[in-house]
């Protein structure tokens, strides 16, 4: 899981690194995919079932990383649809995605 | 709190009542409420004249630190305490006569004149050295606000910037030589450190504290090559100039060496380099004077070359510390000089500026070139300008002549050095110091005779000039008798306030002998008659030698060096800024980005944390590896999309690959989240896509750039390299076996991961629900609020 998380990350920043701004926030979105995964993967993988005390299994999945990457799937969700309604608000008013021209004129940053 | 630091704290607490009294009584000129208490101090101080033993008085201030008020009147601290409170009373006296009631704003001068006698006060009675530097700065602060008191004048802000600069830098320089003092002896009162400093002396640390001290002795008191900011200094209001700036501010460095002397004149470097400075400072000083035409001019350049003249003496006189048999009072004299001329100086200078401000403020004009003859219109000015500038020069009936003698007996002394290799570079000392002497009594005779002789010239005047009223010329009168009362009977001083001095000074050295010792055919009487011939000669002779001074190029002085460096420092600065702050997202994430890199692969290479352990890795699926492959395909083809819309297909994918990824981990709860987020965050990816505008949208691949590939590369790298020995360092067993057995047991819940959330660690939940409804919120009042700004750019 290790590699597939690096490629992840890897994509990601190349896409925050590139000039639009759309591509810069699934960038975000690939990120924080990654970064769950890599909870869930340092949790430690396939050690047992679903952490549902129904099951009368002998082992379970541990569920902190679980409990915490829904916390963290939760937040990022927040945090992505600001930034999109933030990206569309600002198309509507500037009237560019490209992020090398989103830039402070003199005297007025 | 003792009498003693009542009186040090009193000018703070006069400087608040001022504005009252200015509001209160308009009539009135505010200096008249001043004026009692420097007279009041003085007279106080003159109570402490018979006092055999240093009286110390200690109030804590900060006492875990080591940081106490402790006020310590001594010899020297007396000496200076009266020169402050004494010519303050006759700066207030003549200020009152000097500022317009009606034009000027009294109340802030005398606040700050107040705020200055004040922290001048502090900084002589001072015994911990923290107490002292507050003080110190306290100085610079007020000076700094006299200079600019015409703040609508654009060279007093620049002369007030500058000393501020200056003497910042060097009082920051001192604390930090108090600092490494404190280092070596544990202590911040001066008295304790001079008991330990025989032990400290082989210290490393003491050269740099030294010359840390010395850097803002030199500041302060403006030697070469810091003098530059006195001249400048000069836009201040005359009673300014001639209290800060020739009487006690810029006595202040000079108190300092005086003060550690006892502490680092053991060391030879500091004989050379107050010895050396200071004589440099006094031949540059009184070379550079002759060619000002600004009376207030030569008098800033004749104040830095006679500070010189102080400081060399003090230098010379610190051999009499060095203990390896040489004759100490012999150098002890040359301490006495020091003193003597320091009181000396302050007398005959402080009338000399108020002179000036008398000539400046009947005339209108303080360039010599305009003035002349004014020998008959302001007689009692003219006795009293001779009086100064002769004394100045080192003429027999006044005290500068005394002082002259005693300095060229000091430098003549250098010759029979012969410790820190004195005996090759030592004849330097006497004959510059000569050369400096012809040039003094040069300027001085420049000051007087070009102004009050020759040839009238009224049409050049602003004015119709008359003779001042008596009220300004008080302060001048007694000053100028005080020249030759010391001039004629030096021994009244001598006893009384030069022999606690020096005592001060060179503990157990004393030479009150010497005073009294001033008749004699000695060569500094010969050397002084030639420096009188020299003097007159080239007085003469001025106009056929004065283009000696077109010689050297105006690009080259200190001043020009001053102010290129400052806006070498600005433009350099900007240029830094503006070239790596360019306003550009894509440049601050590659910043990131490679010190995310660069840190963290260097911190695993020196820590050598790179462990890859196979040991606890679960086996590896048919399922895992198709997963691993779909997602690894979408999320690297997104950086091959073509159009954006490709690419937000390609993250949705991979959003439900990490859902299937969640099923195949045993994560249901996770799995429906991601699936259903997912799915709203792709419509809302849509939804922007959709209303991107129109003008750019060409639809292009992601342009290729280097760069950016090897730092997303090295991300990628970075993490799964840090992922794998994270996971391969394993140190102890997880917490999850108490949620295992207590879901149910305590909680009632047989979801894990649900009782989790919201019994066990219900607290994240509570403001991950307000992370969730603050974007809301957010989005809501984006789209809803239009500012009116905003509106203009819609309508392009």
């Amino acid at each position: 899981m290790a590699f597939v998380i690096g490629i992840l990350f890897m994509s990601a920043t190349y896409l925050m690194l590139s000039k639009s701004l759309l591509r810069i926030i699934v960038g975000t979105g690939l990120l924080s995919h990654g970064a769950h995964l890599l909870i869930l993967t340092m949790g430690g993988l396939k050690r047992g079932t679903v952490p549902l005390l129904d099951e009368k299994a002998s082992a379970y999945t541990d569920p902190i990383p679980q409990a915490l990457i829904l916390t963290a799937i939760v937040i990022s969700f927040g945090v992505t649809a600001f930034f999109l309604v933030l990206a569309y608000r600002s198309y509507q008013e500037l009237g560019t995605d490209n992020m090398e021209r989103l830039r402070g004129t003199e005297g007025n940053d | 709190m003792s009498l003693l630091h009542l009186a040090i704290i009193s000018p703070f607490l006069l400087a608040i009542l001022v504005p009252i009294l200015y509001k209160s009584f308009r009539q009135i000129h505010t200096g008249w409420f001043v004026l009692p208490l420097p007279i009041l101090l003085f007279s106080y101080f003159l109570s402490f004249l018979s006092i055999q033993e240093p009286i110390t008085k200690s109030v804590p201030w900060i006492p875990f630190l080591g940081i106490d008020f402790i006020a310590k009147i001594d010899g020297l601290s007396l000496l200076f305490a009266l020169l402050i409170t004494g010519i303050g009373s006759l700066v207030v006296l003549y200020s009152v006569y000097y500022l317009s009631k009606d034009k000027e704003k009294l109340n802030t001068f005398y606040v700050y004149l107040l705020l200055f006698m004040g922290a001048m006060l502090g900084v002589v009675l001072s015994d911990n050295l923290i107490v002292l530097y507050m003080f110190w700065e306290f100085t610079s602060f007020s000076s700094f606000l006299l200079i600019g008191y015409w703040y609508h004048k654009e060279k007093s802000r620049y002369g007030a910037q500058k000393s501020m600069i200056i003497t910042v830098f060097g009082g920051l320089s001192m604390l930090g030589g108090i600092i490494l003092l404190y280092i070596m002896t544990g202590s911040f009162n001066i008295s304790e450190i001079m008991e330990i400093v025989p032990s400290i002396s082989d210290h490393t640390l003491f050269i740099p504290a030294l010359l840390c001290f010395l850097v803002g002795a030199f500041t302060k008191s403006a030697q070469f090559p810091f003098h530059i900011w006195l001249p400048d200094a000069m836009e201040a209001p005359t009673p300014v100039s001639a209290y800060l700036h020739s009487a006690t501010m810029v006595k202040a460095g000079i108190y300092l060496v005086a003060r550690m002397s006892p502490v680092f004149a053991a060391e030879g470097l500091w004989l050379w380099l107050v010895g050396g400075v200071g004589i440099i400072t006094l031949f540059w000083g009184s070379f550079n004077a002759v060619k000002q035409t600004d009376l207030k001019a030569i008098l800033a350049y004749s104040t830095i070359s006679q500070l010189g003249m102080i400081m060399s003496l003090l230098g010379i006189g610190a051999a009499a510390l060095h203990f390896e048999g040489i004759e100490k009072s012999v150098y002890a004299a040359a301490i006495t000089a020091a003193v003597f001329h320091l009181i000396n100086h302050a007398t005959f200078k402080g009338s000399l500026f108020m002179v000036v401000g008398i000539v400046d403020h009947e005339t209108g004009t303080r360039d010599i070139r305009k003035l002349g003859g004014l020998m008959n219109f302001m007689p009692i000015t003219f006795t009293l300008a001779i009086i100064g500038t002769f004394s100045m020069a080192g003429l027999p009936p006044f005290n500068g002549f005394l002082s002259k003698e005693m300095f060229f007996a000091g430098m003549l002394r250098v010759l029979e050095l012969d410790i820190f290799s004195f005996e090759t570079w030592g004849l330097l000392f006497p004959v510059i110091a000569w050369l400096a002497s012809v040039f003094t009594f040069l300027y001085s005779m420049i000051l007087v005779f070009k102004t009050f002789t020759g040839k009238f010239q009224p049409e050049k005047l602003e004015k119709k000039p008359h003779e001042a009223p008596i009220g300004m010329l008080i302060s001048p009168i007694i000053l100028a008798s005080l020249v030759i009362i010391f001039g004629l009977f030096p021994n009244i001083l001598s006893n009384s306030m030069i022999a606690p001095a020096i005592n001060a000074i060179m503990p157990g050295n004393a030479a009150d002998v010497h005073i009294s010792f001033w008749h004699g055919f000695t060569p500094e009487l010969f050397m002084t008659i030639g420096v009188i011939a020299t003097g007159i000669l080239l007085y003469i002779s001025l106009p056929k030698w004065r283009r000696v001074y077109d010689l050297f190029p105006k690009k080259l002085t200190l001043n020009r060096l001053y102010d290129g460096s400052l806006e070498f420092a600005q433009s350099i600065s900007k240029k830094l800024t503006s070239g790596y702050m360019n306003g550009s997202i894509r440049t601050y994430l590659v910043y990131i980005f490679s010190f995310f890199i660069v840190i963290l692969a260097s911190t695993i290479a020196v820590k050598d944390a790179f462990k890859m352990d196979t040991s606890n890795i679960s086996s590896i699926g048919f399922y895992e590896i198709l997963l691993a492959l779909a997602i690894v395909v979408a999320s690297i083809s997104i950086l091959f999309a073509k159009s954006r819309l490709t690419s937000i297909i390609l993250l949705g994918s991979v959003g439900y690959t990490v859902s299937l990824f969640f099923v195949l981990f045993r994560a249901p709860d996770l799995a429906l989240t991601q699936l259903v987020i997912e799915t709203i965050s792709v419509a809302l990816f849509l939804l922007c896509f959709y209303h991107l505008p129109k003008n750019s949208k060409n639809e292009e691949r992601i342009r290729f750039k280097l760069t950016n590939l090897l730092i997303s590369i090295g991300v990628g790298a970075i993490v799964t390299v840090i992922a794998l020995s994270a996971h391969s360092n394993k140190m102890f067993d997880s917490i999850a076996q108490y949620y295992v057995e207590n879901t149910y047991e305590k909680a009632a819940g047989k979801n894990m991961v649900n009782v989790i959330l919201v019994d066990f660690r219900g607290f994240d939940t509570l403001f991950e629900i307000t992370v969730l409804s603050i974007a809301a919120l957010g989005i809501f009042t984006m789209i809803k609020l239009k500012m009116k700004g905003g509106r203009k750019n819609e309508n392009k």
